[in-house]
């Protein structure tokens, strides 16, 4: 009889342990998945920021669980200062570190989920110049954009509503409510636009950084 | 070793989850309500401090007769919140991080649902 490897069984979904690694994806699977989305949320409206909404309510989901999952596998090393200068002793803490202040949760963002749900950092982070409330995440070509067209007669529309759904559901979560779309800037010299994740953080918010200081 | 102990999971919107009761001691009646009375008042406190640290693990941070309460607060803002009178600090970090690891499990199926699995997870406080 031919050896056979014994899988073990999990009975119950729960005693599954929680994955630690990261686990590679098709593209053309998750181009194909989301056009799909994006096409059966076309026929269910009757106008372009109705189906903006229901991409960036998909996105919220995402995004909700996966800030509670990145934070948890996420290893911290935290550098500590002792009494004297010269001994500072580095030490490894097994995740669970919540981000509390604005820039700390927009970095994670920036940063960490990109890599985790995109494969590379974000390309940029700004604050924005007119209003202290305003920050942008800009990337050259979203990847979710990448196998899509947008017909002329549809203006404005953005699939990265997606994404800016997955950002809103990270930082409400979070605790820093905000509001976030996907725009197109164009870009000099370049064929397609770069397109820019806004976000506006709520007046809560910043009062709350006011007060922590 | 006769403890009691009283725990409840609370999303960020303040709503009750998951609760459970358990401990090997005797109860008086309204022992139940009175946990989750105590347990509730301590709300208002988690929610100060929640935002002056960057730990998930907040100890002892309120009082009552002998009873103390002690948060685990998840990046998402949920509290798993236990009210307890052993002092084994190590053993419910450990308690709350295996919990926390279920409850982010469950967080997938559905966002702030009841979570009824995880009884059988008690065991561990009758450890501690």
């Amino acid at each position: 009889m031919i050896g056979a490897s014994k899988i073990k069984q999990y009975s119950n979904v729960l005693e599954k342990p929680l994955s630690k690694g990261k686990q590679e994806v098709s593209l053309s699977a998750f181009a194909f998945l989301f056009s799909e989305l994006v096409q059966y949320n076309q026929t269910q409206v009757d106008n372009i920021a109705e189906l903006e909404r229901r991409l960036e309510d998909a996105g919220y989901a995402v995004g909700a669980r996966c800030l509670e999952l990145l934070c948890h596998r996420e290893k911290v090393y935290h550098i500590i200062v002792k009494l004297c200068v010269m001994f500072m002793p580095f030490w490894l803490s097994q995740g669970n570190r919540r981000e509390t202040r604005l820039l700390g949760i927009l970095s994670f963002v920036h940063s960490t989920v990109w890599k985790v749900l995109f494969g590379k950092v974000a390309d940029s982070l700004e604050k924005g110049t007119e209003h202290e409330d305003e920050y942008m995440i800009s990337e050259k070509e979203l990847l979710v954009n990448r196998f899509i067209s947008i017909p002329k007669d549809m203006g404005t529309f953005n699939c990265g509503a997606f994404v800016a759904g997955i950002v809103r559901g990270v930082l409400d979560s979070a605790g820093f409510p905000a509001v976030v779309t996907a725009h197109f800037v164009p870009m000099e010299g370049q064929q397609r636009p770069r397109t820019t994740i806004l976000i506006k953080f709520a007046e809560e918010v910043l009062r709350r950084e006011a007060r922590l200081g | 070793m006769a403890t009691t102990a009283s725990f409840i999971i609370v999303s960020r919107n303040d709503i009750p989850i998951y609760e459970a009761e358990v401990g090997s001691a005797t109860k008086r009646e309204d022992a139940a309500q009175l946990h989750q009375f105590v347990l509730h008042a301590a709300l208002d406190i988690v929610q100060d401090l929640a935002w002056t640290t960057s730990a998930m693990f907040l100890k002892n941070i309120d009082r009552f007769n002998d009873l103390v309460v002690s948060v685990y607060v998840t990046a998402g803002h949920t509290r798993l919140m236990l009210l307890h009178d052993s002092r084994n600090d190590d053993g419910i970090k450990s308690f709350f991080q295996e919990v926390h690891e279920l409850y982010i499990k469950v967080n997938f199926l559905q966002l702030g649902c009841s979570v009824h699995v995880l009884v059988f997870h008690l065991s561990i406080v009758e450890k501690n």
